[in-house]
């Protein structure tokens, strides 16, 4: 009988011991965050300011900024998700809406979820091979915005896919019993439910995009850029231009790596400057995302 | 809908057009797969008729830029293995007991809180883990192991092992999250505590699930570029020693584009050579993942 109960003491004692282990694990991460962030901030709080963010590069620690990089990471953005949304939504919806069940549907089905787990810097090296010398699009922000639009590509077909099927089948056959066809019913009834779930899977998969410099270095990125991409909106006829995607380009995360991997301790702390930017900018859009999921679960009930 | 009316064959022509649009869209993953694996087989098959396959898989060096190349890619190899068998050794322990007490043992306010800030953990970009290895976790290794030089392996691969926390912890849990309540139960209801139910049965019963994550996880260590880049040295280096700088495959893709190597040189063409060789690895990590994960979802 007394082995038992040190048997059951020591059992529960284990179970204890476990919890509290598993805690520490779970804080692990936690802290290594936390340490991320602060490190961030001490080295890099003392260059934000207005000059910081509105300075080029320069051979000066001092002097420099990420004008160029942040302008340009604006509009790589904006070529990725002209590039990657309608792209993922179109499939997202083919796949869970249209697609017939056979071998095809199959081979995209895994395909996609291989692509998902292909490391960026190959499709870097996809975009060289493609766009910069068979294409001939140089190292732009075209051939930069379709590279990192590509590579997000899974992340919005998979959150569309999701969202899609979360979906109630008597909703859509509500719809068909008053006569609409598939694309009505998709229109007016699928994608007006799902709209948070995809909303949420283009933002994460921005976030993403913003961060990823590997594959950006690939095609050629790392260059001085002391200019800024001729503007969208011309003062004179026929006032918009699309110069700007083919003019040579920086962005946040490369101008980063840039000035981290020089030796001297004065650009790291640009660096780090520039990585608390690029940290503030992908946890909002994470926050964001994660608000939005929370708000359309909470307004839509089945 | 009536097909002899004219409005009847608008529609009709309307829905065959998007329908064809999406498909269009759909199928434009698989060009994207016959680009990537088309220009990475072109341009290594220029490679590979310059270098021998031999030569590249058993030469010891890698000096593709240097007077006299050698073209091995063994110390890539090694260095890549390194790093990941590092992060691997910080990622799988923490990842799996993260992922038992997340599903076992925390209370639900804890899970829902803590597992956004865990995924949070894969949205930090990999510069600033480059940046975080170089300038903090390496001073911070110096000054218990004397010695270790400014660039190594092992702050690479411990940043990484942290970074690919919530891939092996977030599979995992939703594994183990898919066993039934009332095998549990059983359990319970024989006197077991939570730790012997969650390591004698759940565990067990997720494992093909767990696998997947394990593996997922493995693929994306490998695939880990800025990280290594910036704080593994750039440096081909044939050692299994996590203390010593060495160059990674990926590090090695990005070394070279820093540089200005002429289009179409073979210095040029031993990135796409590397990349296939990080393709294939890759490729059948991610097969591999998702025959396991096909299995668990298929068990309950």
């Amino acid at each position: 009988m007394k082995d038992l109960k040190t048997l059951i003491a020591r059992r529960k004692f284990l179970d204890l011991l476990f919890a509290i282990v598993g805690l520490l694990a779970l804080m692990v991460g936690v802290f290594t965050l936390l340490a991320l962030i602060i490190d961030l901030a001490l080295d890099g709080m003392s260059r934000l300011s207005l000059s910081f963010f509105f300075s080029y590069p320069s051979r000066f620690p001092e002097e420099a900024g990420i004008l160029s990089a942040w302008v340009g990471t604006i509009l790589v953005m904006f070529v990725t998700a002209t590039t990657a949304v309608p792209l993922g939504i179109a499939s997202g919806i083919y796949l869970e809406e249209y697609a017939p069940k056979n071998w095809f549907t199959d081979i995209i089905e895994i395909n996609i979820a291989n692509l998902a787990g292909v490391p960026s810097i190959i499709y870097g090296l996809m975009a060289l091979g493609l766009f910069v010398y068979k294409l001939h699009l140089g190292q732009s922000v075209l051939t930069a915005g379709l590279t990192l639009g590509l590579l997000i590509l899974p992340i919005v077909i998979m959150a569309t896919r999701e969202a899609i099927r979360a979906i109630p089948t008597s909703i859509r056959e509500a719809a068909y019993a008053v006569g609409a066809t598939k694309w009505q019913t998709v229109q007016d009834h699928v994608l007006p439910y799902s709209l948070g779930g995809i909303l949420t899977g283009v933002i994460i998969g921005l976030s993403r995009a913003i961060g990823e410099s590997a594959p950006l270095l690939t095609i050629g990125a790392l260059t001085f850029i002391a200019f800024l991409p001729d503007p969208p909106l011309q003062t004179h006829f026929p006032f918009f231009s699309f110069e700007w995607l083919l003019s040579p380009f920086t962005v946040l995360p490369i101008q980063m790596f840039n000035w981290v991997s020089r030796p001297q301790a004065a650009f790291h702390l640009n660096a780090a400057a520039a990585g608390l930017v690029l940290l503030v900018m992908t946890l909002t859009m994470n926050g964001v995302a994660i608000y939005v999921r929370y708000l359309f679960r909470k307004r839509i009930q089945w | 809908m009536n097909l002899n009316s004219k409005k009847g064959q608008r529609r009709w022509l309307r829905e065959r057009f998007i329908t064809t649009t999406l498909f269009l869209a759909a199928f434009s993953s698989i060009v994207i797969t016959g680009g990537i694996v088309g220009v990475l087989v072109f341009e290594s098959m220029s490679f590979f008729q310059n270098v021998s396959l031999i030569d590249f898989l058993t030469d010891r060096e890698w000096t593709p830029l240097f007077l006299n190349p050698h073209y091995g890619i063994l110390p890539l190899i090694t260095g890549t293995l390194v790093t990941t068998g590092v992060a691997l050794l910080v990622a799988i322990p923490l990842g799996t007991i993260a992922a038992v007490y997340l599903s076992e043992y925390a209370p639900h306010r804890l899970r829902e809180t803590t597992k956004p800030v865990l995924e949070l953990l894969s949205a930090v970009p990999t510069v600033v883990y480059g940046y975080f290895a170089l300038l903090f976790v390496t001073p911070l290794l110096q000054k218990i192991i004397p010695g270790l030089p400014g660039f190594n392996m092992l702050s690479a691969g411990l940043v990484i092992g942290v970074m690919i926390i919530p891939y092996v912890s977030s599979l995992s849990e939703d594994a183990m999250r898919a066993v039934p309540m009332h095998i549990r139960e059983a359990s319970y209801a024989m006197g077991a505590t939570r730790l012997q139910t969650s390591f004698n049965v759940v565990v067990p019963s997720a494992l093909s699930g767990i696998a997947a994550a394990y593996i997922l996880g493995i693929s994306r260590a490998i695939g880990e570029t800025m990280v290594v880049a910036i704080a593994a040295g750039m440096q081909p280096n044939l050692t299994w020693d996590p203390t010593k700088p060495a160059e990674t495959i990926t590090a090695y893709i990005v070394q070279v584009s820093l540089g200005d190597l002429p289009h179409g040189s073979l210095g040029y063409q031993t990135i796409f050579a590397a990349g296939l060789t990080l393709f294939l690895f890759t490729l059948i990590f991610n097969i591999a993942g998702h025959v396991f994960r096909r299995r668990f979802r298929e068990i309950y």
